[in-house]
């Protein structure tokens, strides 16, 4: 019996795992704009070509 | 680049969508509504940056009446540069922006794309729900004055000011909350999961192995109560501090009946403890904290005078001309604005001539001409050349700024939310039931004591009734926000359910900005006979001769008018080369009555003999007659408070009839004093109104709000945002707030019940964990679905959905 102790630990481990996962995502902004990074994913990045870089000043 | 927006917008600007009705300028076969339109066209053109008109079809920002030569002067000055950059070195400075006007992803795409635009940015990136841009730039290439007026040229213009810092603030407690409810959902899955051999029973478990499981699931309802329910712990303690009973303080009884029980029952071994009806319990509660800390973070509802001033103005000392924060101006300095700049202080005039834009002050957006020697307020805008002004007060001491040293603005009023002074009885009685039922079992059966006690104190823990009042007005602040009035707060909409009176601001809210219709009927003028009405009308400052003005403002002034007279409320005379001419009410002209139209105005005409009349047409809002009637119907008591003359006030009294008060001639502190008046009477006032010159009376108001034609523009401090085109179904919005309470009462009345079941099994000490675990999330879950479909059902019958 003593191996659905194992079987807990080791969900409980995994369950934690996500939680950590979690806390990062709040804590590295993840969750204060919901909606520009659904947006910015489809951009797509054409390569910047040399015909001219810059406003003249 | 795309061409498919072409054919289908002939005289629609390429770039903001505009239809091109003034003007139409072709560039590159695409048609622009100004030149600013098609500059910004040009420079991402330029830059291969023409993406952003892929992205979305016309999503640019007008530039027509925008300019903003020497407005940022200022960024130049070091101190200020110091207060705005969030880190600064010698070669990377980083730099938020607030951007109200961003709205789509080509606005996210283009504004993080401004490194390709100019050298020396290095990264920039949107926070679109909080409106605002991150720029990291090398200051040894480019300045933050160019930043900014980059920004403006692009349509961007950023709102700088030194409150923005504060903001930060805000997104911190949210990241908790997130946190919290994140370790709540953990313990509340976990512990249930674990708990499921206990509710089916299951016999066959070895002891070690519960053992196991349940001193597990009191490791992980430690940070589950020790963290994720700390705030409730906080605020209740506060509340008692205070002595005041609010809402935290039964939850956080029953918090604690439940994990000090649960601890005693599992280590004493008498039981498997309710840790899970806890976590789930705190789960839910957070869940509900959660749903009502969402506001309209893109929306700024506490402006003052600061956030409209610049923050420096040019001091001309001698031959050195230099800028200083407006705070360090003193009286008698001398200062240049220029273009588009707001005057800081009260002063006096030096240059020749000046033409000031009290638009933010009044909600009027007309010019008004000034020459030197004339007094100027504070909060004007100039617009033309720059001027020169002497300062007489600083600025803390202006006519409009002293209005924020008035203790209306210092002062949050306290206010007491339903749940609050529900839970004052609610946690009593339940105090009363728990001792009572001890008592009780004290004579019948000793041993059941305790168990009876707890039992009370978990079932009763108001976990449901305190989620019946977030979920309710957070789904009514929903539905309002999509007819754009935006509520800071849900609070706002307990506070409106005791209102009794409305007061409105004249210009800006009950008027239309966009003017009034006017026809003229009789003999037709020359072009000559014109031009003297528009010389004799340019003179009055009558309301209806402003609009007279603007309608004839393409005929050419005469100057020499002689002995002009403005008798109130008849009328205005003078003669221009010998010609006599009056215009203004009949018996004043002498023209025979005319048909009057609820609405509309008639203002007579006489040159040398009497020629006709001009009928004005209400430049009253679309509605408006419409709404008052409905709002007279709810028995609303109304108010105009104004800060014009009586002019208007037949007008007004044919719209809101009999019953309602008309207070002209309002300067700003007479205005808020006037609602302070009302509410010593008893009164609950909401107040309506836009200019600067009501944000005293909409801060002493019970509620205030902000009626603009624009919602990302310049809004005084308020409880809410109203869309200026929707104040027309304010009473439908009102209904809508009002029936919202009946929703919550039944609301508490099904969470009272279930409260009462579970009480009447606690009293006779026949409560199970398994009970408790099925109770508690049954009765969050019912309260939360029924509020929630009532709210949607109400607004679809009052046609809001």
């Amino acid at each position: 019996m003593t191996v659905i102790i194992i079987l807990i630990i080791v969900s409980i481990l995994v369950a934690a795992g996500f939680l950590a996962a979690f806390f990062w995502a709040v804590r590295s902004g993840q969750y204060d704009d919901t909606y520009s990074p659904s947006v910015r994913m489809l951009f797509d990045d054409k390569k910047k070509e040399s015909k001219k870089n810059h406003v003249k000043d | 680049m795309s061409t498919k927006t072409l054919s289908s917008s002939i005289d629609k600007c390429y770039h903001c969508g505009e239809l091109c009705e003034d003007e139409l300028v072709e560039f590159d076969e695409k048609p622009f509504c100004c030149n600013g339109c098609k500059m910004v066209y040009e420079i991402l053109d330029e830059n291969d940056l023409c993406n952003y008109y892929d992205l979305q079809n016309t999503p640019g920002i007008n530039l027509k009446s925008r300019s903003y030569e020497q407005k940022y002067a200022y960024l130049d000055n070091v101190d200020i540069q110091k207060q705005l950059l969030n880190f600064s070195s010698d070669n990377l400075n980083k730099i938020t922006f607030f951007i109200p006007v961003i709205h789509c992803s080509s606005c996210i795409w283009l504004l993080e794309h401004l490194d390709r635009l100019r050298e020396g940015i290095i990264y920039s990136r949107v926070n679109f729900v909080r409106k605002e841009v991150v720029i990291d730039f090398n200051p040894s290439i480019i300045s933050l004055k160019t930043i900014v007026e980059l920004l403006t040229t692009i349509g961007y213009e950023p709102e700088i000011n030194l409150q923005n810092a504060s903001r930060t603030k805000a997104k911190k407690e949210n990241r908790k909350l997130y946190l919290q409810v994140g370790v709540a959902g953990f313990g509340f899955g976990n512990i249930m999961l674990l708990s499921f051999p206990e509710y089916f029973g299951f016999e066959g478990l070895d002891h070690s192995v519960r053992t196991f499981i349940t001193l597990v699931n009191i490791v992980i309802s430690l940070p589950v109560v020790f963290f994720s329910a700390s705030s409730y712990f906080v605020s209740a303690f506060k509340g008692l501090r205070q002595k005041y009973i609010n809402i935290d303080v039964p939850i956080t009884i029953g918090i604690i009946a439940l994990f000090t029980r649960s601890l005693y029952e599992i280590l004493s071994e008498s039981g498997p403890g309710y840790l899970d009806s806890l976590a789930g319990l705190i789960f839910f509660l957070l869940i509900g904290k959660w749903f009502q800390s969402r506001t309209y973070e893109s929306l700024s509802f506490e402006r003052d005078y600061k956030s409209y001033f610049p923050l420096a103005v040019s001091r001309i000392r001698g031959a050195v001309s230099e800028m200083v924060q407006i705070t360090e101006l003193k009286e008698s300095d001398l200062i240049e604005v220029r273009n588009q700049e707001i005057i800081p202080a009260d002063a006096v005039l030096e240059s020749k001539s000046a033409s000031i834009d009290y638009s933010f002050v009044t909600g009027e957006a007309d010019t008004v001409q000034k020459i030197e020697g004339d007094y100027i307020y504070a909060g004007g805008r100039q617009v033309g050349s720059t001027i020169q002004l002497r300062i007489k007060k600083e600025v803390s001491q202006s006519y409009l700024t002293q209005l924020w040293n008035n203790e209306a603005f210092s002062n949050e009023s306290a206010f007491d939310p339903l749940i609050d002074k529900i839970s004052k009885y609610f946690t009593v009685a339940v105090l009363f039931i728990a001792v009572s039922a001890a008592v009780y079992w004290y004579f019948v059966e000793p041993l059941h004591i305790l168990n009876a006690f707890t039992a009370v104190l978990i079932v009763a823990c108001p976990c449901a009734l305190s989620l019946a009042t977030p979920f309710t007005l957070g789904n009514v602040m929903t539905i309002l926000g999509g007819h754009k009035l935006y509520l800071k707060h849900m609070s706002v909409i307990e506070k409106l359910w005791n209102i009794t009176t409305i007061v409105f601001d004249k210009t800006g809210t009950l008027t239309q900005n966009e003017g009034a219709k006017i026809t003229y009927h009789g003999m037709p003028l020359s072009e000559e006979e014109n031009q003297f009405l528009a010389s004799l009308v340019s003179n009055s400052t009558h309301p209806l001769s402003r609009v007279l003005t603007k309608h004839l403002s393409n005929k050419t002034v005469q100057s020499e008018i002689v002995d002009f007279k403005e008798l109130e409320g008849q009328g205005v005379l003078g003669t221009i080369k010998g010609t006599e001419i009056a215009i203004g009410s009949a018996t004043f002209v002498g023209g025979g009555q005319v048909e009057s139209e609820v609405g509309s105005s008639v203002v007579h005409v006489k040159i040398g003999t009497y020629k006709g009349y001009y009928r004005i047409k209400s430049i009253f809002r679309n509605g408006l007659g419409n709404l008052i009637n409905s709002l007279v119907e709810d028995h609303y008591k109304l108010i105009v408070l104004s800060g014009d003359n009586q002019s208007e006030e037949g007008n007004l009294r044919a719209i809101f009839g009999e019953n309602s008060s008309f207070v002209f001639n309002q300067k700003p502190e007479q205005k808020l004093e006037y609602i302070k008046e009302m509410q010593h009477k008893g009164e609950r006032v909401l107040m309506l109104g836009d200019g600067l010159n009501d944000a005293g009376a909409l801060k002493q108001a019970d509620v205030g709000y902000a009626v603009t034609e624009d919602v990302t523009a310049f809004t005084p401090a308020c409880d809410a945002i109203l869309y200026g085109q929707n104040l027309t179904e304010l009473a439908n919005y009102l209904s809508f707030t009002r029936l919202s309470k009946i929703i919550i009462l039944i609301s508490f009345t099904i969470s009272f019940i279930y409260n009462l079941v579970g009480l009447a099994l606690a009293v006779s000490a026949q409560i199970t964990p398994l009970f408790a675990a099925i109770l508690m999330p049954l009765s969050s879950i019912t309260v939360v679905a029924f509020a929630t479909f009532a709210v949607r059902l109400l607004a679809k019958r009052l046609k809001l959905v």
